[in-house]
């Protein structure tokens, strides 16, 4: 239990279904060492992202989750969904990265889901996430049903490669390039995997989370500034 | 200043072929280059920009002509990547406002919006959010859409070389940023709408100001129709130029009026609303010729549609005087007001007397919000708004600690901008422009 | 009615760097370089409220090698800060760079990989104008304030002079980082 749901009155809401800890908060406000005589710094608690969501999920989940799944069955795809997760009113399904080209086109296309419209990919880093890094999170949008819900797609840090949706979302084009730009997440199929928003022979993937910020330290009257991601700060 | 000083006149030869720069008055060299080298049966390869007047801040325009015709179009985007979604992993939620608020600048309360709507589906507080703030946010989104389509048609009509729609469209703009001036405190980039509802309260006088507006931009609002709908010119540059039909659109996932354009009725406002949108009165927009023409026509009618959101929200705010804007829990609720000092704007003289004097717990709620900020419970949330150019979300990440561990922004401008291919291909050169125009992007919000 | 008439035999005195001066302060045309949302304020600092035209600036020349000013309105990116020196470059002499707005003159709120911190970085700036992003009152005030360095700026030998005047007195001058105690 995280130390917050302790306190009264803390608006900390019940968790529906499992908790999926990935990765330890360390102490509370950046103090370490023999200086830390508060002892906040010795604080360890595990970060509990929502996890799997047992049926019946409610509402029309269910109907998308039944659809989906009965399709996945018939095209001998059934180990294709990972998990269900449904938090805050949203569901997302986490895919096996063999199968989300499949799994991308069922949705595209069964009359029941016809999930038409795919606002992008983001890219995600979870350090702590061990052989799953790079999420690659798809929001998917039926227009024929008015409904939203997630894919989400865990690759390792050492393979970092997922099948591209151009084929089935043309629109997904700039989006897995800005991806791999940010994160490195190379994406098999792609027409043209090239950098988008850094230039084109930049080192690195920027939003990764072992990339520095880059910032230089602000120098005013005397007085130093660090940049940001190196000032002491509340974790 | 001869090709001999210049450094960037004259012809290069690079692996690609040969280089020209054109600066003006050396025509003759690149005719006897082109023809020099047989290459006059070769196709020319021009980029635009990306400093460039006719595209919407830094966009670069790699054009392949054959004499007038586009054979191929690319856009070069990353010009004003400012990794702003980086910057805000290393701030607390409620600073967070004040960077994304700079990504699409042009509809600022948009990008606040749907980061505090994300923000606040993962607290779980959708539901505390005042009634006043919901009405507020709506009114400010409502007038920013006014102003982001005025720079639009403003900014469009200016590249066709229109300079009078310029002056017109930016002149009633300024009536909108004097609202936004009055409510805020600033013309641009607000850090206004944060996650628990908004940062003031409404100021005196301000709701007979929205209502002087109101009267005043149903008289404005006709000029733009009498001087562009009918318009010989403008209608032989605009229509038919930039067509894109409605597959077309839901392939590229193209949102906003380029899609409504195409004559599908999708505005999330409706379909899926937010901020109490379902309870106003209103009609989404559409025009069934799938091209700048009607796009143009589409952001027309909705400045008047959003005139009429402004008019009940001002008349729903009318009877909400005194309800409080930010939410009722300490904890979330930003909690100091800002008020004009004598030496400028600060914390206002009444909320330092309460935390200093009056209430211990205000002061500690104070203390902590601000250099902590509160704490968000772990897990993803997408909460899309229909910003002036379509479907724009925030991807809302929480780790459980006081920053967000990712917020990624989709863009609309920056999926529409993909259509600039299709739209251009086999078209003329001038047309590029305008099929550009009319897609309106922003490139803050392209390249964030 | 105008000046002709109270001038002694119709005769009016100056100098060659005062005319000079003045012509080139009168009609300053800026090069279009809007990048973020200091361009719109800029645009509507061209706009009919904020009128640029009453200083002879409304002209905003797309070509740069036609352009006296380049406004750097708005943050340049590492991407963008290439092609901000060659369109500097272009630029023909006697040319004034005006950095608009904070992400321009010191990389403001964005102190990050993305964004060179000042574009002094990369061109030579005269006048700095701070603002997130600034009033189309005081992008106005700025190039006024321009425009009285612009105007007192000389010609030939004297400007050599002047120029290893400024040099000399910026080398003497305490740098930044040596003021100390003064955040009180």
């Amino acid at each position: 239990m995280t130390e917050e749901q302790n306190q009264p009155g803390n608006r900390l809401p019940a968790e529906e279904g499992g908790v999926h800890a990935i990765g330890e908060r360390r102490g509370m406000f950046g103090v370490s060492g023999t200086g830390d005589t508060s002892g906040y710094g010795g604080l360890r608690q595990p970060v509990l992202y929502p996890g799997a969501t047992q049926r019946p999920f409610g509402g029309w989940f269910d109907d998308v989750a039944d659809a989906l799944e009965q399709r996945l069955a018939d095209g001998e795809l059934d180990l294709a969904v990972e998990q269900v997760v449904v938090y805050r009113g949203e569901i997302t399904f986490h895919v096996r990265r063999e199968d989300l080209l499949a799994v991308a086109q069922l949705l595209r296309d069964d009359e029941k889901l016809r999930f038409e419209f795919c606002s992008g990919v983001s890219g995600v880093h979870y350090p702590d996430d061990r052989g799953r890094e790079l999420h690659a999170v798809y929001h998917l949008l039926s227009m024929t049903h008015n409904r939203r819900i997630r894919l989400e797609v865990a690759v390792p840090d050492a393979d970092p490669h997922v099948p591209s949706l151009v084929a089935v979302y043309p629109t997904n084009d700039w989006h897995e390039r800005e991806t791999f730009d940010m994160f490195g997440i190379v994406f098999d199929g792609h027409p043209a995997l090239t950098r988008i928003l850094m230039p084109d022979d930049w080192p690195g993937h920027p939003q990764r989370k072992d990339y520095p910020l880059g910032g230089i330290p602000v120098e005013y009257k005397g007085g130093s500034i660090p940049p940001p991601d190196e000032r002491r700060s509340y974790n | 200043m001869t090709t001999e000083q210049d450094f960037y006149a004259g012809g290069a030869d690079t692996s690609g072929g040969k280089v020209f720069t054109v600066s003006g008055q050396d025509w003759d060299s690149i005719s006897e280059g082109l023809s020099d080298a047989g290459v006059a049966d070769e196709r020319v390869v021009v980029n635009m920009g990306p400093q460039h007047p006719s595209t919407h801040g830094v966009l670069r325009l790699i054009l392949e002509i054959e004499g007038e015709t586009v054979t191929e179009a690319r856009c070069g985007i990353g010009y004003l990547h400012t990794g702003i979604e980086k910057n805000m992993e290393y701030r607390t939620w409620v600073q967070g406002t004040t960077f994304c608020t700079r990504m699409d600048y042009l509809s600022p309360f948009y990008n606040e919006a749907t980061y505090a709507l994300g923000v606040e589906r993962l607290l779980d507080v959708e539901d505390e959010i005042p009634e006043k703030a919901q009405v507020m946010r709506v009114l400010l989104m409502e007038l920013n859409r006014i102003s982001s389509h005025l720079v639009a048609i403003a900014t469009g009509g200016m590249e066709i070389g229109a300079l009078t729609v310029m002056t017109v469209g930016f002149r009633e703009r300024e009536l909108v940023l004097d609202l936004f001036e009055l409510i805020t405190g600033l013309r641009m980039n607000h850090a206004f709408i944060r996650p628990g509802g908004v940062a003031q309260d409404l100021p005196p006088g301000a709701l007979d100001e929205i209502r002087d507006f109101v009267a005043l931009m149903k008289k404005r609002l006709p000029e733009y129709a009498a001087l562009c709908n009918a318009n010989p010119i403008f209608k032989a540059r605009l229509v038919d130029v930039g067509h894109l039909d409605l597959a077309g659109c839901l392939a590229l996932g193209m949102s906003g009026p380029v899609l409504r354009s195409a004559g599908y009725p999708w505005d999330l406002r409706k379909t899926q609303p937010y901020s109490g949108y379902e309870d106003y009165d209103f009609e989404v927009q559409t025009w069934d010729t799938c091209d700048s023409y009607g796009r143009f026509r589409v952001r027309l009618a909705e400045m008047h549609e959003s005139l009429k959101i402004v008019e009940q929200a001002a008349d729903r705010l009318a009877d909400l005087e005194g309800a409080p804007v930010m939410i009722a829990d300490k904890k979330i609720g930003w909690p100091s007001q800002l008020a004009i000092g004598s030496d400028g704007m600060g914390n206002s003289l009444d909320h330092i007397r309460h935390i200093m004097g009056e209430s211990m717990e205000a002061l500690i709620h104070h203390f902590k919000l601000v250099t902590e900020g509160f704490r968000v419970p772990p897990g993803q949330a997408y909460v899309p708004v229909e910003s002036p150019r379509g479907e724009l979300g925030a991807h809302v990440v929480s780790d459980g600690g006081t920053r967000p561990f990712r917020a990624h922004f989709r863009d609309p401008s920056f999926t529409n901008l993909q259509a600039t291919s299709v739209m251009s291909e086999g078209g003329q050169v001038a047309d590029v422009i305008v099929a550009i125009a009319s897609i309106d992007p922003v490139m803050g919000g392209v390249d964030r | 009615m105008g000046i002709e008439e109270k001038l002694p035999s119709g005769v009016l005195l100056t100098t060659v760097e005062g005319v000079a001066g003045y012509f080139r302060k009168a009609s300053f045309w800026p090069a279009t370089f809007g990048l973020a949302c200091c361009a719109i304020e800029m645009m509507t600092s061209g706009g009919p409220k904020y009128d640029l035209a009453r200083f002879g600036m409304e002209v905003f020349r797309a070509s740069p090698r036609q352009a006296d000013l380049m406004i750097v309105a708005g943050r340049v990116s590492q991407k963008m800060a290439p092609v901000l020196r060659q369109i500097y470059d272009q630029m023909a002499e006697p040319k004034w760079v005006l950095a608009m707005g904070v992400c321009a003159s010191s990389g403001g709120m964005f102190n990050n990989y993305a964004i060179v911190q000042g574009v002094d970085h990369v061109v030579p700036v005269d006048m700095y104008l701070p603002g997130c992003p600034p009033r189309p009152e005081m992008l106005i005030d700025a190039i006024l304030k321009l425009h009285d360095q612009v105007q007192s700026g000389k010609l030939g030998a004297n400007r050599l002079a002047q120029i290893e005047e400024r040099e000399t007195a910026a080398l003497k001058a305490l740098p930044t980082s040596e003021m100390r105690g003064l955040l009180r």
